[in-house]
């Protein structure tokens, strides 16, 4: 069975209670959707205080390249734009609209019958997604239309599709792929029309058979789609690593994976492309695992965006007594929340809730040499020479250890048995050597 | 057996007289003449390396300060150091008033109330990174401790009560590698003024007092009363703060007197004027009466 070369883990998977079926979580009261819900330029609020929105009526714009804009996913009245803190507790611009009946815009066909036949052509695929706010779902939030439009020196050749969903506990991606395989599928050939490619590929763990045999089954009527198995090792979803173990070519340091000729996109993007391109419907709701080892009936929600987190963890229960920490994603890349007042936003994949003794770091021990962290790394790199040079403020060692290639998966730092903080000092060593080429790149 | 000794040792001293008159004239050939001065004032340097004058090191400084008369001086050195140097080199000791560094932040555990734990690497410039500070405030002291990693001189300590970096008076010398180590660039060189305390703005948060006040007991919500009271008009407002600036200010503490929230900080703190100044008791019970009444709203709504 297939899979990248270099490094990588095992986590132990916790797919819980993966096989229950995806449920509609009801729409709360208020909303508050995140003004900025991408990765680049920040957005600007085009509507203001008393406004009244429809379902999928445009609540920002952005003229940069590199954005997506946002809908509102109720229907309602603004009732006020306001600064909150996101996760991290720094204050972002947010729009919070006080939910009144679930009325929705006309343009968007919300029948229940699938649409096959794509009519549209390829650059109106890529303003229809543009136009829909659509970005990467994996939680990136890569605006996806940036994805679709290569330089002009490179040219496209596959499609990989991410179904791997490497991350332990998350199990949105699969639902999704049992659930709605042919429209995933579709939402491919809307992406190959656009790109102009000739084959796709889907990638999914060997974890995952049933969603193996349903999209290898649903694949044979979509010619030039084909599906993988692949061997289970985190991180598979990582961009380069899903190209290295799909198609065998490696990405150069540096470099896109548009330059080996791929374009890799998650299902859940697809999906939501899916929606854009033949139902007309913009980003507006997102599938979201919530789970944890102690709660009772970890479920997939399907909600709208802007649901506080705490709205997900009544629907299964509330937080039981023993937690200590909930996490926005998985528990290798996920963020911990400061507030489960924090809402849902397009990159939210998953709600985990971590019981109070594995929710903390463990004492730190001194290096010990064992190279457990460069056999883990699955860009090759040497992380505790980074980890030292960085902390030692030796930047330029830390450049030449190669730490711009990091992909801050965290398997290093999950492989320590020192506990030591690796992840943290090699992203303190990126981030300031970033800030040295590009200082340098300016003077030049 | 006596011949084997008188030999080795004829032939050793032999050798030894060699060498020794060839690394004689070597010497002699090669010799640096090198002004002594300059190793005194390198001796007379505080010698800590700390690089605040940009230079290599002390003895670098020390060349720069004999070969140049116009040259102004070591940043640290303290008056003792600049009258023996200025003695050494037959000068006029320069007259330099002492300064010393600054927190402009009073948030802290007790001031602004963590809501969070953080537990990755323990450095503040890794979690400016990724969050505000424990208590909230995107602008406040992390409380990590750079700033007293960055310390030549043993001078700054993190307070475990208050959480915040304290200087020793005795041992800054306001070289400010310190203010270059912090990632929120909260510490600030400014006059010691002795003997009438020192008065600055103990805020750096930008935030619309509306959202400041909420993350921290202590934040400038620039109001303004305090450039209004000043008579030197010292005190500039802009983003949401007020600043004193120090060459205008005589600390004659009427702004601490008017500051709402006490972000407006006195210190060393028994320089502090007794309150109760003679012209209008009334208003300062107002002004004190006021910020109680505003925290405990804000702690009520929040």
């Amino acid at each position: 069975m297939k899979t990248f070369n270099i490094g990588g883990v095992h986590p132990n998977d916790s797919k819980l209670n993966a096989d229950a079926p995806m449920q509609e979580l009801p729409i709360p009261k208020q909303v508050c959707v995140m003004v900025s819900q991408h990765l680049g330029a920040p957005s600007q609020p085009i509507v203001k205080k008393g406004d009244k929105v429809k379902v999928g009526t445009v609540l920002t714009s952005n003229e940069a390249f590199l954005s997506a804009v946002v809908h509102s996913p109720v229907s309602g009245t603004v009732n006020k734009i306001a600064d909150i803190p996101d996760a991290s507790l720094y204050p972002k611009p947010a729009i919070f609209i006080d939910v009144e009946g679930d009325e929705w815009e006309e343009s968007i066909d919300r029948s229940p019958e699938i649409k096959r036949e794509i009519s549209l052509s390829g650059p109106e695929i890529i303003q229809k997604i543009k136009e829909m706010g659509i970005v990467g779902m994996g939680g990136a939030c890569f605006p996806t239309h940036v994805k679709l439009m290569p330089p002009k020196d490179a040219k496209a050749e596959f499609l990989l599709l991410n179904g791997v969903e490497c991350e332990p506990y998350l199990t949105c991606d699969y639902r999704l792929m049992l659930d709605h395989a042919e429209e995933i599928l579709i939402g491919a050939s809307a992406l190959m029309k656009a790109l102009d490619v000739k084959q796709a590929i889907v990638g999914i763990e060997a974890n995952k058979p049933k969603a193996i045999a349903h999209m290898t089954e649903t694949a044979k009527n979509f010619p030039g789609i084909s599906v993988q198995a692949l061997k289970m090792k985190y991180p598979q979803g990582a961009e380069k690593q899903l190209i290295k173990a799909l198609t065998g070519r490696a990405v150069p340091s540096g470099k896109l994976p548009i330059n080996v000729g791929c374009v890799v996109d998650n299902v859940a993007t697809c999906y939501a492309v899916y929606q854009a391109v033949q139902k007309n419907m913009p980003l507006i709701q997102r599938m979201v695992t919530v789970t944890g080892p102690s709660i009772p009936e970890p479920t997939n929600f399907l909600a709208r965006l802007g649901t506080p987190v705490s709205a997900f963890l009544e629907a299964v229960g509330g937080i039981p007594g023993d937690s200590g920490k909930v996490i926005s994603g998985g528990p290798m890349m996920g963020k911990a929340l400061s507030s489960t007042e924090t809402c849902s936003v397009k990159g939210m994949s998953g709600i985990l809730v971590l019981p109070e003794k594995q929710a903390h770091r463990q004492t730190v021990y001194p290096c010990i040499r064992c190279g457990k962290c460069v056999d883990a790394c699955p860009m090759g790199l040497e992380p505790y020479l980074i980890a030292a040079t960085a902390m030692a403020k030796d930047f330029e060692k830390t450049e030449k250890a190669r730490v711009m290639d990091c992909i801050e998966c965290g398997c290093c730092q999950f492989s320590c048995p020192s506990f030591r903080p690796l992840l943290d000092s090699v992203k303190l060593g990126k981030a300031t050597v970033g800030k040295i080429i590009r200082a340098r790149n300016a003077k030049n | 057996m006596n011949e084997t000794v008188i030999y080795s040792v004829v032939l050793l001293a032999a050798l030894g007289l060699v060498l020794a008159l060839i690394l004689y004239f070597v010497a002699q050939k090669f010799k640096v003449e090198e002004d002594p001065r300059i190793d005194l004032v390198a001796e007379a340097l505080p010698g800590a390396n700390c690089g605040a004058c940009g230079k290599a090191g002390c003895r670098d400084m020390a060349v720069q300060i004999v070969n140049d008369p116009a040259y102004t001086g070591c940043p640290v050195c303290n008056e003792e150091n600049i009258a023996k140097i200025a003695e050494i080199l037959g000068r006029v000791p320069e007259k330099k008033e002492p300064s010393i560094v600054v927190l402009k932040c009073k948030g802290g555990k007790i001031n602004s109330e963590a809501k969070v734990k953080f537990e990755g690497l323990q450095s503040c410039s890794y979690a400016n990174s990724l969050m505000t500070s424990e208590g909230g405030c995107p602008f406040g002291c992390l409380g990590f401790g750079d700033c007293t990693k960055a310390c030549s001189f043993d001078a700054l300590h993190i307070n475990p009560e208050t959480g915040l970096p304290e200087a020793d008076p005795e041992k800054c010398t306001s070289c400010g590698a310190c203010t270059q180590a912090c990632p929120r660039g909260l510490l600030e060189i400014r006059k010691k003024r002795e003997d009438t305390g020192r008065v600055y703005v103990g805020c750096m948060n930008k935030q619309k007092g509306v959202y400041s006040t909420k993350v921290c007991k202590v934040s400038c919500i620039g109001c303004g009363k305090c450039a209004k009271v000043c008579p030197q008009n010292a005190i500039t407002l802009a983003n949401n703060l007020a600043y004193v600036d120090d060459n205008l200010c005589i600390a004659c503490q009427k702004c601490v007197e008017a500051c709402p929230t006490k972000a407006m900080t006195i210190m060393p703190l028994d320089k502090k004027l007794p309150s109760a100044p003679k012209p209008a008791p009334a208003p300062k019970e107002a002004s004190e009466a006021a910020p109680a009444a505003e925290t405990t709203k804000t702690e009520a709504t929040a």
